[in-house]
């Protein structure tokens, strides 16, 4: 299929808005994406014609939702080449993803064991094991950034020995848009025995992630960053891994059978989907993939990759303009600062021409300390913003450097 | 000066821009000439919670006044704490405890009201009125 970005953005209601008079110029899509029609639609449908909790009835309607839930799962299965559906657990995003491994890792590491964590990670990535570690006593070590915002993979190599157990790196980080080594993180982790968890939150917009070939023991994302609704995102694990650690949360539906004496688990995915899951929140990620697929990620990661070049290209061009992030490979996403300037002026500035920007820590103070900065102004561009929009941001930032200067 | 005249004329002055990059422009100018906090007095126990840049408030009594001073490393944050320092600095802390806070909302930063935004503007009015409880017991 031709890719269209005029019709592309036809699909997109929220970007016919003005926001304080100007037309909306939307480059916070690390922070979210926005939502095409399909989806809300799909949405709305649910909730106008089927609705109804799935799993237990014997109604029609149950049936219905119950089939359009599980068909998100395999939709997001196939998306993600994934071999067994079970290995596919719906939960509330990234965060809960990371949480629910963590706490199953809790009675499985001592203090005898080292987790390695990468200085690119969104805390998401970083709390729960800490919080982990108060617990059990692991150490964590921390792979180091490079200048460039890379990884130093040679210290990632001199890290690794035979107390790893488990390694953490995002599969594109969200503060600079580098996109990390994974395959070979992963092989070189399993050659010391050592689990690997990729954060996909940040990626899985822009990449399509084969996790079958990446080998990896756990991959994460939500799909609000992939034009799907908030509140729902996936944990993939290898059914290896996920049948040895103990559930997160207690409840309904991740039972087999319930007494006082003893309760026992269900089976995968559902020993890790306790309560009455985000039912149209999964119909509403599988039909972003149906969309993002029908544009093709081929497609995607081009014209993102121009606007990228683009806009670095141009923005360069502005007096005190400092990058942070020039890894090789890069998503469309920029982070940086004008001169001494505060990212929050920048940003307030923009925001009154029109345009969403995301400044400050992005989640990463560990990448913001590498730096020695406050923080940054970060655009992130999608597949539906435009060079036209890349050019008005220009000029309404050197209008803001001036007024703040 | 009353609080409330200060107040109003602070609205007046504003009421003369016609939009708002004229409106940011003046707060901009007005933070440049804040009562700047002295440098020793930069310290974490004077920072405003809540704010994306550091905001530094510092309070002190002079005979029934409360003086404050502030600085922040963001200049539109040090433009608002300048407008408010104008509003409450040199003022008994009794008038400061009963003071309203109608001019923001005339003076088109209601925006900033919103305890969402990140600039520690409602940490800060609320900053200002703990130093004036504090000191209005003693």
């Amino acid at each position: 299929m031709a890719f269209n970005v005029n019709k592309i953005r036809e699909d997109f209601p929220i970007l016919k808005r003005k926001v304080n008079g100007y037309p909306l110029v939307y480059f916070d899509n690390a922070a979210t994406s926005q939502k095409p029609k399909k989806v809300i639609d799909s949405i709305v449908d649910y909730y106008e014609n089927y609705n109804s909790n799935i799993h237990r009835g014997v109604h029609s309607i149950s049936q219905e939702a119950t089939d359009a839930y599980e068909d998100a799962r395999k939709k997001i299965q196939k998306h993600f080449n994934v071999k067994e559906s079970k290995e596919i657990i719906l939960t509330s995003g990234t965060t809960h993803s990371i949480n629910l491994v963590a706490n199953g890792f809790t009675k499985l590491l001592n203090k005898d064991d080292e987790i390695l964590i990468s200085e690119l990670e969104h805390h998401s990535n970083i709390v729960p094991w800490q919080m982990m570690c108060e617990k059990n006593g692991a150490k964590i070590k921390v792979i180091p950034l490079t200048s460039k915002g890379e990884l130093n993979y040679d210290s990632f190599l001199n890290l690794l020995s035979k107390k790893t157990k488990l390694v953490f790196v995002n599969h594109v980080s969200n503060a600079l848009g580098t996109i990390n080594p994974i395959k070979s993180i992963i092989s070189k982790a399993h050659e010391f025995g050592a689990a690997v968890l990729i954060d996909g939150a940040q990626a899985s917009s822009h990449i399509k992630a084969d996790l079958q070939e990446l080998n990896v023991d756990f991959y994460t994302t939500s799909a609000h960053k992939l034009c799907g609704p908030t509140g729902i995102g996936m944990l993939f694990g290898k059914k290896e891994w996920l049948n040895k650690i103990p559930p997160y949360q207690g409840g309904g539906e991740m039972i087999s059978e319930v007494t006082f004496e003893k309760t026992t688990y269900a089976d995968l995915p559902h020993k890790f989907e306790a309560g009455t899951p985000n039912i149209v929140g999964a119909i509403g990620f599988g039909m972003a993939l149906d969309y993002l697929n029908n544009i093709g990620f081929d497609n995607i990661e081009s014209y993102e990759l121009e606007l990228l070049n683009y806009a670095t290209n141009k923005l360069k061009e502005i007096t005190g303009f400092k990058i942070y992030g020039e890894a090789k490979n890069k998503t469309s996403v920029i982070s940086f600062n004008v001169g001494e300037l505060h990212s929050y002026d920048i940003g307030t500035i923009l925001d009154k021409f029109g345009i969403a920007v995301r400044t400050g820590q992005h989640c990463a103070q560990p990448v913001m300390d590498y730096f020695g900065i406050s923080g940054t102004v970060r655009a992130s561009f999608s597949f539906y913003n435009t060079k036209e929009e890349i050019d008005y941001f220009c000029k309404s930032l050197e209008r803001a450097v001036a007024m703040l200067s | 000066m009353g609080i409330i005249e200060v107040q109003n004329e602070i609205v007046e002055e504003f009421s003369l821009f016609e939009d708002w990059m004229q409106r940011y422009e003046y707060m901009i100018e007005l933070g440049k000439s804040i009562e700047l906090i002295d440098p020793s007095n930069k310290i974490d126990s004077n920072l405003i919670k809540g704010c994306q840049s550091k905001l530094w408030l510092h309070a002190e009594l002079k005979k029934d006044k409360l003086i404050f001073k502030a600085d922040s490393e963001a200049i539109i944050t040090k433009g608002i704490a300048a407008v408010l320092l104008r509003v409450f600095s040199n003022q008994t802390p009794k008038n400061i405890i009963e003071a309203k806070l109608e001019f923001i909302d005339k003076i088109g930063l209601k925006e900033h009201l919103s305890p969402t935004r990140a600039n520690g503007l409602l940490s800060m009015i609320k900053q200002i009125k703990y130093y004036a409880l504090a000191f209005n017991k003693n």
